[in-house]
């Protein structure tokens, strides 16, 4: 099977509501929640996209409305084209977008992880559990307000925690590691600094950020 | 007249052992630290007797929030967090890497720098393999397959120290180049490896292929279909066992590799004899390759000289030119200065496909990176591929995967 010469129009024709997206190198389009998995049915059965290479999400700040977008890519394994296909989340505070699960057992993991480590839940997934953190860690790191040196919290063992009271602490970052700031910005603002997570011996360790 | 002998009714036999024996299923916890996952995977598995009917993989323990650590460092220091990614290949993953922000930078880079990074890409995958095929070894009860596999990689090893400084964590690329051209006379020893390496590789892969014991573990054990291979987004030599004929380096050729010779094995079956076929002969045509590369070594640049405010310019020239002493500035400090945009590139490397999603608002940070890491994919068939197998095959069926958990968990 051949490529598509152009499946953004091809998409377009179908699905009216399909919007390109720009992008760096693949073709790449905008969809709106409902139509999402139809999107992805299509491409998997009439254009060939048969391989689900990845599912994960970007967010965009708090401040930003709206602020979270799930990415899904997909590969050919006859034509050898990706295709990739944005969604934004309707809400910015319980961000939820479809499952894939039904197309592609693949999905299952890649949902689990982006669930596990940004917070948005994918509906009708059969089993939307962590998969990288602990069952019962409370935050979703990835997300942009989460601080790099994390948020100290109790061990996923209650036993162990209540005889050794230790917890998870966040990272110590007095020295380092130097981190720098994404976007154009002056030369003052993009400098790795150790942000404003650094502590020294007199500055006390922060608890939570 | 011989005497009519009624065996017993196996079926009836079996129902009133159950009435007798009231059975349950057992949890079993085969990890995290167990010799066949190796690193820390963890499987609970439920078990019925010896047959396994459940399978759900834990995972996590190695999890270092890679993708968190690059959203706030420069693209060039996230080069060495690549080399701890699938940590048996490090060349090949800052290859990818490399790879993946130029192509966000829309840069090329010379030839010379596109066959040093192919060279040193397929030596990672000899070296990635030879350990897959060892290990795998001693999963199934062959132990001298291990002792001669980690020969040969501390041949490669004192490769990679040579042209790297480093022998297991090497951090070779940056993004428009390598990080040094490739030593005197390195080529010819690289060729010198490949030429002794062939005949040890048939008997090493002679020690396997055609031994009963080896045989009897993986024949037709942990068949995986070509249709449950794609749905499950196995790539790598699991992908190709199963009989998909789908390698990056020939579908979407990057470096340069169009350029080269080279077949791509598939399986018949898709068991875990043919993914282990798959990988000797993948380091016979990594050797075809290797050779192919040095044959017509390219002259000239071994990274992109005008790409100015990316790659940083060499040492004598910062100390003697005042602009080149503000670009190694610039780029030290700040990072390469990027584009905004988002782009997704994947590269072949030893376990599949591993890709890089970057979100770029422009300067020296991405803003979100994605790492797709072949061995979180591959892992994601366990639960079907498990089930209904004995316990003992389990360890077969890791061993045939060749996972990394370094990459798994990120």
């Amino acid at each position: 099977m051949t490529a598509p010469a152009d499946v953004t129009a091809a998409l377009q024709s179908k699905f009216p509501q399909v919007t390109p997206r720009p992008s760096g190198d693949h073709p790449a389009v905008n969809v709106s929640p409902a139509e999402v998995v139809a999107v992805l049915k299509y491409l998997r059965d009439e254009l060939a996209y048969d391989f689900l290479v990845d599912v994960t999400a970007v967010d965009w700040g708090v401040e930003a409305s709206p602020r979270f977008t799930v990415i899904w890519h997909l590969f050919s394994t006859t034509h050898h084209q990706y295709i990739r296909l944005a969604m934004n989340c309707a809400s910015d505070t319980e961000p939820v977008a479809p499952s894939a699960t039904g197309l592609w057992p693949a999905a299952n993991w890649h949902e689990r992880e982006t669930y596990d480590l940004l917070g948005v839940k994918f509906a009708d997934h059969p089993d939307l559990r962590r998969i990288l953190m602990w069952d019962e860690y409370p935050y979703h790191p990835l997300r942009k307000d989460f601080p790099l040196a994390g948020i100290e919290v109790p061990l996923p063992d209650i036993e162990v925690a209540e005889l050794t009271g230790a917890s998870a602490k966040p990272a110590p970052m007095m020295g380092g590691p130097f981190v720098a700031s994404s976007g154009e910005m002056n030369l003052t603002d993009a400098e790795p600094r150790a942000k404003d997570e650094s502590w020294t011996e007199r500055k006390v360790k922060p608890v939570s950020a | 007249m011989a005497t009519e002998f009624a065996y017993p009714d196996n079926a009836s036999k079996t129902e009133s052992a159950s009435q007798e024996f009231q059975t349950e299923k057992m949890a079993l916890a085969m990890g995290p630290s167990h010799p066949s996952t190796h690193g820390v995977l963890r499987l609970s598995l439920e078990l019925d007797g010896e047959i396994v009917t459940k399978c759900d993989p834990v995972l996590g323990y190695l999890h270092r929030g890679d993708e968190k650590i690059a959203e706030n460092m420069t693209y060039n220091q996230f080069v060495p967090y690549t080399d701890r990614l699938d940590y048996l290949a490090p060349l090949a993953n800052n290859v990818a890497y490399a790879l993946a922000v130029e192509k966000l930078a829309k840069l090329e880079v010379p030839a010379r720098c596109q066959a040093i990074r192919v060279i040193v890409s397929e030596l990672a995958r000899i070296s990635a393999h030879l350990l897959g095929l060892g290990a795998y070894g001693i999963d199934v009860g062959a132990w001298s397959v291990f002792l001669y596999a980690f020969e040969e990689r501390e041949k490669l090893y004192k490769l990679f120290e040579e042209l790297t400084g480093a022998r297991f964590t090497t951090s070779y690329t940056r993004i428009g180049g390598v990080a040094r051209d490739v030593p005197e006379g390195w080529n010819g020893r690289v060729e010198a490896f490949c030429d002794q390496f062939l005949p040890i590789l048939e008997e090493i892969l002679g020690l396997l292929t055609r031994n009963k014991i080896f045989q009897d573990r993986t024949v037709d054990v942990g068949i995986i279909s070509k249709a449950d291979a794609i749905a499950y987004g196995l790539t790598g030599p699991n992908l190709r066992g199963s009989g998909v004929p789908m390698d990056l380096r020939k579908d979407r050729p990057y470096s340069g590799y169009d350029q080269y010779e080279f077949d791509v094995p598939v399986g018949a079956k898709g068991d875990c004899y043919d993914r282990y076929l798959c990988r000797g002969e993948e380091m016979r045509q990594s050797v075809r390759i290797i050779r192919q590369a040095i044959k017509k070594f390219p002259s000239g640049a071994w990274y992109n000289e005008d790409a100015k405010t990316i790659f940083a310019p060499q040492k004598a020239k910062v100390l003697s030119s005042m602009e080149e002493l503000i670009n190694n500035f610039m780029i030290v400090t700040e990072g390469p200065q990027m584009p905004s945009g988002e782009v997704y590139f994947e590269a072949e490397v030893p376990k599949g496909l591993l890709g890089f999603f970057i979100e770029s608002k422009g300067g020296g940070v991405p803003y979100r990176m994605k790492i797709r890491s072949p061995s979180f994919c591959n892992l994601s068939i366990l639960p079907k591929v498990c089930a209904g197998n004995l316990v003992a095959d389990v360890v077969s069926i890791l061993g045939s995967l060749d996972f990394v958990m370094g990459e798994c968990d990120r």
